[in-house]
């Protein structure tokens, strides 16, 4: 009779070079950044942590990242929505649609940014359509004009980041079997009546992904504020990097990290047990 | 239904439109000579192409360095991710092991970590270990962030080759390795490859971290950001179509694995 | 050629309640063909991928040809195999695919063309070679894959489960090629499957597996006309033997108020209960009054062409009897019946194993 001794699984060595790296890169600089956020050169201090909050431009930023999110996001969901639905049809020339919907996956918020400021800066392209047809121009992205300057900032991101919830919801819509809305409509359903009681019920574990996802992506958004208002629309991370590069003071830039870090974990709890799937899936 | 099939096709167009036109006129501007640029109203046709702008952007100070930069991280990140990432795809996808969920959802934690957190204390710790504005340091954070999708990925293509597959060639006469290179890696190299490119656009895109880590050797995005505010228009977008031409060709060679990769990653 | 000797396998998951096999011990003499059958869960799989080396044991020995090999890899215990998806590859050409084996092995150039054309012939191959497994169909691939298997020439060959992937045609089809084929070879073969018709159809011995052990072992009418235990009698024959309650008198068998003529070796149990069963095919019918026939009730009739196959009631007992084709017979009717001689088998009520 003959007694295999399990020796260290093969798997653990495969994974060990993974593991030591996300530590080194994820564990270590986590650990730093708190104690660069509350321990100056004399010990730990509430010094930074009080500056932050004292600067008027952070808490503009966190109503703007806030606004932004809540404005966002229920559009670009709806939006990928009927994409995906859209695309279901198999209209033709759905393969040219679906490139197009989908080159935005691979731009940055900085490259949109820009694209968007070649239409939206005064001498730009939709003030030049405008006064084509006649209709006068007008400066979107003045500082004077608050809320137009907020909208552009959300088109461009709309037009840019749409694209990753889009794939993920065609990617679950896939994986339904069309068994399902075709018992429907036997049952008498109307095309409306499927989406709301067969398809979005079974795309939930989709969506949540996706909100998680886009909201905490939607948090890091900076580059395309910058890019099209400059410093007239502060956003949490463009903040960071200010308090990091042009004041010079990393400590309070690690400490609106942390905020942004804090607000991604609530984000994502927060929908984890709001979409928490019932019995029907787990059983 | 023709009704019904009337309104998608407006639709699809009306979306395609919307994505599709903001790429044309920023190709239109950058394209554009810099005195048609001063002109307004702008012609929305491109009535005076020219590559002025371009050749102007890419000469300007720190562009072309920026450029070679953003290839040489991208590279790199690349293949340190597929060299660390791609032994820990395969165990997620054949062996069970102790810890197997943990292990899994630490990879969807880190995922969802916001660069911002890691970047300036990473710039801190860089900075002592003299390693501070170097693309070393740039391709050292890119392949973090690369590396829990790249497992999740990897993980999925594996998956995706049956197992008996492999079980079959160990019958016949394959060691593990020999099943792995003959059986598995053939009909798993599409979908790294894929992989492969998106980590590449990953690390090309980065702007916020690399801006954090570099002072002189920059990537082209960290190039373009940090002198925003001194540029003047035509620069901008010349470095706006400069950034946005790759995602077109990197798009076009992997949409056919987009839907696999996040279809499997979702689970 | 050689044989496998399995002693005191055991195998557990951790996430299973009881082992996946309770200490099997089996032996397969060498040329023999053995049949694994039971149903889903049993072990079969689990005891064929021990052989194969696919899984390590918990505790116990597999020896091949008298070696040793509980603690080789797979590609030193000189196996073939034919899974059940199949398991070829899809890169390679058919041609690779069926020499893959030999290519393993290093078999020179000359050689290797010779073998993979000879196996590629014997499963009607030899025109498909140069085509991708894709461009075959689902018949072709299984071809493909037993093609693979024999032009190794190994010592043992193990299936599992190569036909229930399919359809019902192509099954049978191939069964009586599959059992033309291994004869004519001769290797020692293990072969699981779950469908009972295919274990009785193919194996010079079948082992009856549930719950992890052999419930019983022996050549196909063996273990069909005198099962070891009443899951096996229930498990073999489509339709499956039939069970009832008696009780033994003086005289014969109480089934309620019935009566029935019982074998003289149950004297012993004389006034206890015993479980009694019979086949359907063992059971004379008529439609017209027999003295001394027992009555039952027609409750469905199924003509399936080659018989009619009733089900009857009878003293709170459901029967399954098989008619000839062509038996009239209706719903409500009565019909008169009686078991043929010697056909009965009888059961322990208790542990269900059979009476001496």
């Amino acid at each position: 009779m003959t007694r295999r001794r399990p020796r260290v699984p093969m798997a653990v060595w495969l994974i060990l070079p993974s593991l030591l790296f996300m530590a080194a890169l994820f564990l270590w600089p986590l650990v730093v950044g708190v104690t660069q956020a509350v321990s100056g050169p004399d010990g730990p201090t509430t010094a930074y942590l009080r500056r932050m909050l004292d600067d008027p431009y952070f808490w503009q930023a966190t109503r703007n990242t806030a606004l932004l999110i809540v404005v966002l996001l229920p559009l670009q969901f709806a939006l990928a929505l009927t994409m995906a639905l859209l695309l279901r049809q198999r209209p033709r020339l759905a393969g040219l649609h679906f490139y197009l919907w989908v080159v935005p996956l691979a731009i940055s918020d900085l490259a949109a940014g820009l694209v968007w400021l070649s239409i939206f800066t005064d001498r730009g392209y939709l003030n030049s359509a405008l006064e084509h047809l006649g209709a006068g121009s007008y400066s979107w992205l003045s500082f004077e004009h608050p809320v137009s300057m907020f909208l552009a900032v959300v088109v461009a991101e709309l037009w840019r980041a749409t694209s990753l919830v889009f794939v993920i919801l065609v990617a679950g819509l896939q994986g339904i079997p069309r068994d399902y809305e075709e018992a429907a409509a036997v049952f008498g359903a109307s095309y409306w009546q499927r989406v709301r009681h067969v398809l979005l019920p079974q795309l939930r574990p989709s969506l949540q992904v996706a909100l998680i996802l886009r909201t905490i992506l939607a948090l890091e958004a900076f580059a395309v504020a910058q890019a099209l208002t400059g410093r007239n629309l502060p956003l949490l991370v463009g903040e960071t990097y200010q308090w990091y590069y042009t004041l010079q003071n990393p400590n309070v830039a690690t400490a609106i990290a942390l905020v942004v870090l804090a607000l991604s974990i609530v984000a994502a709890i927060g929908y984890l047990r709001l979409m928490r799937p019932g019995p029907e899936v787990t059983g | 239904m023709r009704g019904r099939r009337i309104a998608v096709q407006l639709g699809c167009i009306a979306i395609t439109l919307f994505m599709a036109v903001p790429l044309y006129l920023i190709a239109l501007a950058a394209l554009s000579s810099r005195r048609s640029l001063n002109e307004f109203p702008l012609t929305l046709l491109p009535t005076d192409v020219s590559g002025e702008t371009m050749s102007t952007f890419l000469r300007s100070t720190g562009i072309a360095g920026g450029l070679l930069n953003s290839i040489t991280v991208g590279l790199s990140t690349v293949a340190l991710a597929l060299l660390i990432g791609l032994p820990a795809g395969y165990a997620l996808a054949r062996r069970a092991f102790r810890g197997k969920d943990a292990y899994q959802l630490t990879l969807l934690l880190t995922r969802a970590l916001p660069i911002v957190v890691l970047s300036v204390p990473l710039a801190r710790i860089f900075l002592s270990t003299g390693l501070y504005d170097t693309t070393y340091a740039v391709v050292l954070l890119h392949t973090a962030l690369a590396l829990p999708t790249t497992v999740l990925i990897t993980s999925a293509i594996f998956l995706g080759v049956p197992r008996e597959q492999e079980e079959a060639a160990l019958i016949f006469g394959a060691s593990p390795l020999a099943a792995f290179v003959r059986v598995v890696a053939p009909q798993a190299l599409p979908g790294i490859a894929a992989s492969a490119v998106f980590t590449f656009v990953l690390s090309w895109n980065e702007v916020l971290g690399a801006s954090i880590l570099t002072l002189n050797r920059r990537t082209l995005p960290a190039q373009v950001f940090t002198t925003l505010a001194d540029s003047p228009l035509a620069f901008r977008f010349a470095g706006g179509l400069a950034l946005v031409l790759p995602a077109l060709i990197f798009i076009a060679a992997v949409r056919r694995y987009l839907l696999n990769m996040w279809g499997s990653t979702l689970r | 050629m050689a044989g496998v000797t399995v002693s005191n396998l055991v195998k557990s998951y951790p996430s299973a309640a009881r082992r996946a096999t309770d200490d099997i011990s089996l032996e397969v003499a060498d040329g023999e063909f053995l049949v694994l059958v039971g149903p889903s869960g049993c072990g079969k799989t689990t005891l064929l991928r021990m052989v194969a080396g696919l899984e390590t044991p918990d505790s116990g020995t597999v020896r091949i040809g008298g070696r040793d090999v509980t603690g080789l890899p797979a590609r030193r215990r000189g196996l073939s195999m034919v899974f059940q998806s199949y398991a070829i590859f899809p890169h390679l050409k058919v041609r690779q695919n069926i020499g893959f084996g030999l290519t393993m092995r290093k078999v020179p150039a000359a050689e290797w063309e010779a073998r993979v054309r000879q196996a590629a012939e014997l499963l009607d191959l030899a025109d498909y070679l140069d085509r991708y497994p894709a461009q075959l169909s689902g018949g072709q691939r299984q071809r493909v894959a037993v093609a693979r298997a024999i032009a190794v020439d190994a010592d043992v060959l193990l299936m599992d489960e190569p036909l229930s992937n399919l359809d019902a045609l192509l099954r049978l089809q191939f069964r009586a090629e599959l059992k033309k084929i291994v004869g004519r070879l001769g290797t020692t073969t293990l072969y699981v499957t779950h469908d009972q018709a295919e274990a009785m159809s193919l194996g010079d011995r079948v082992a009856v597996m549930r719950d992890g052990r052999i419930a019983q072992l022996g050549t196909p009418m063996q273990v069909y006309d005198r099962p070891g235990e009443r899951f096996v009698g229930g498990f073999l024959g489509a339709p499956p033997m039939n069970f009832f309650a008696a009780t033994v008198t003086g005289d014969g068998l109480a089934i309620g108020d019935e009566r029935l003529d019982g074998p003289a070796e149950l004297a012993s149990w004389a006034g206890r209960a015993v479980l009694v069963g019979v086949r359907a095919e063992n059971i004379e019918v008529a439609a017209v009054q027999r003295p001394g026939w027992q009555i039952a009730e027609v409750e469905v009739a199924e003509p399936t062409g080659a018989t009619v196959l009733l089900t009857v009631r009878w003293a709170t007992n459901e029967l399954k009897v098989q008619a000839a084709p062509g038996f009239a017979a209706a719903p409500g009717d009565r019909i008169w019946f009686r078991p043929a001689a010697g056909s009965l088998r009888f059961y322990d009520p208790e542990t269900s194993l059979a009476l001496a």
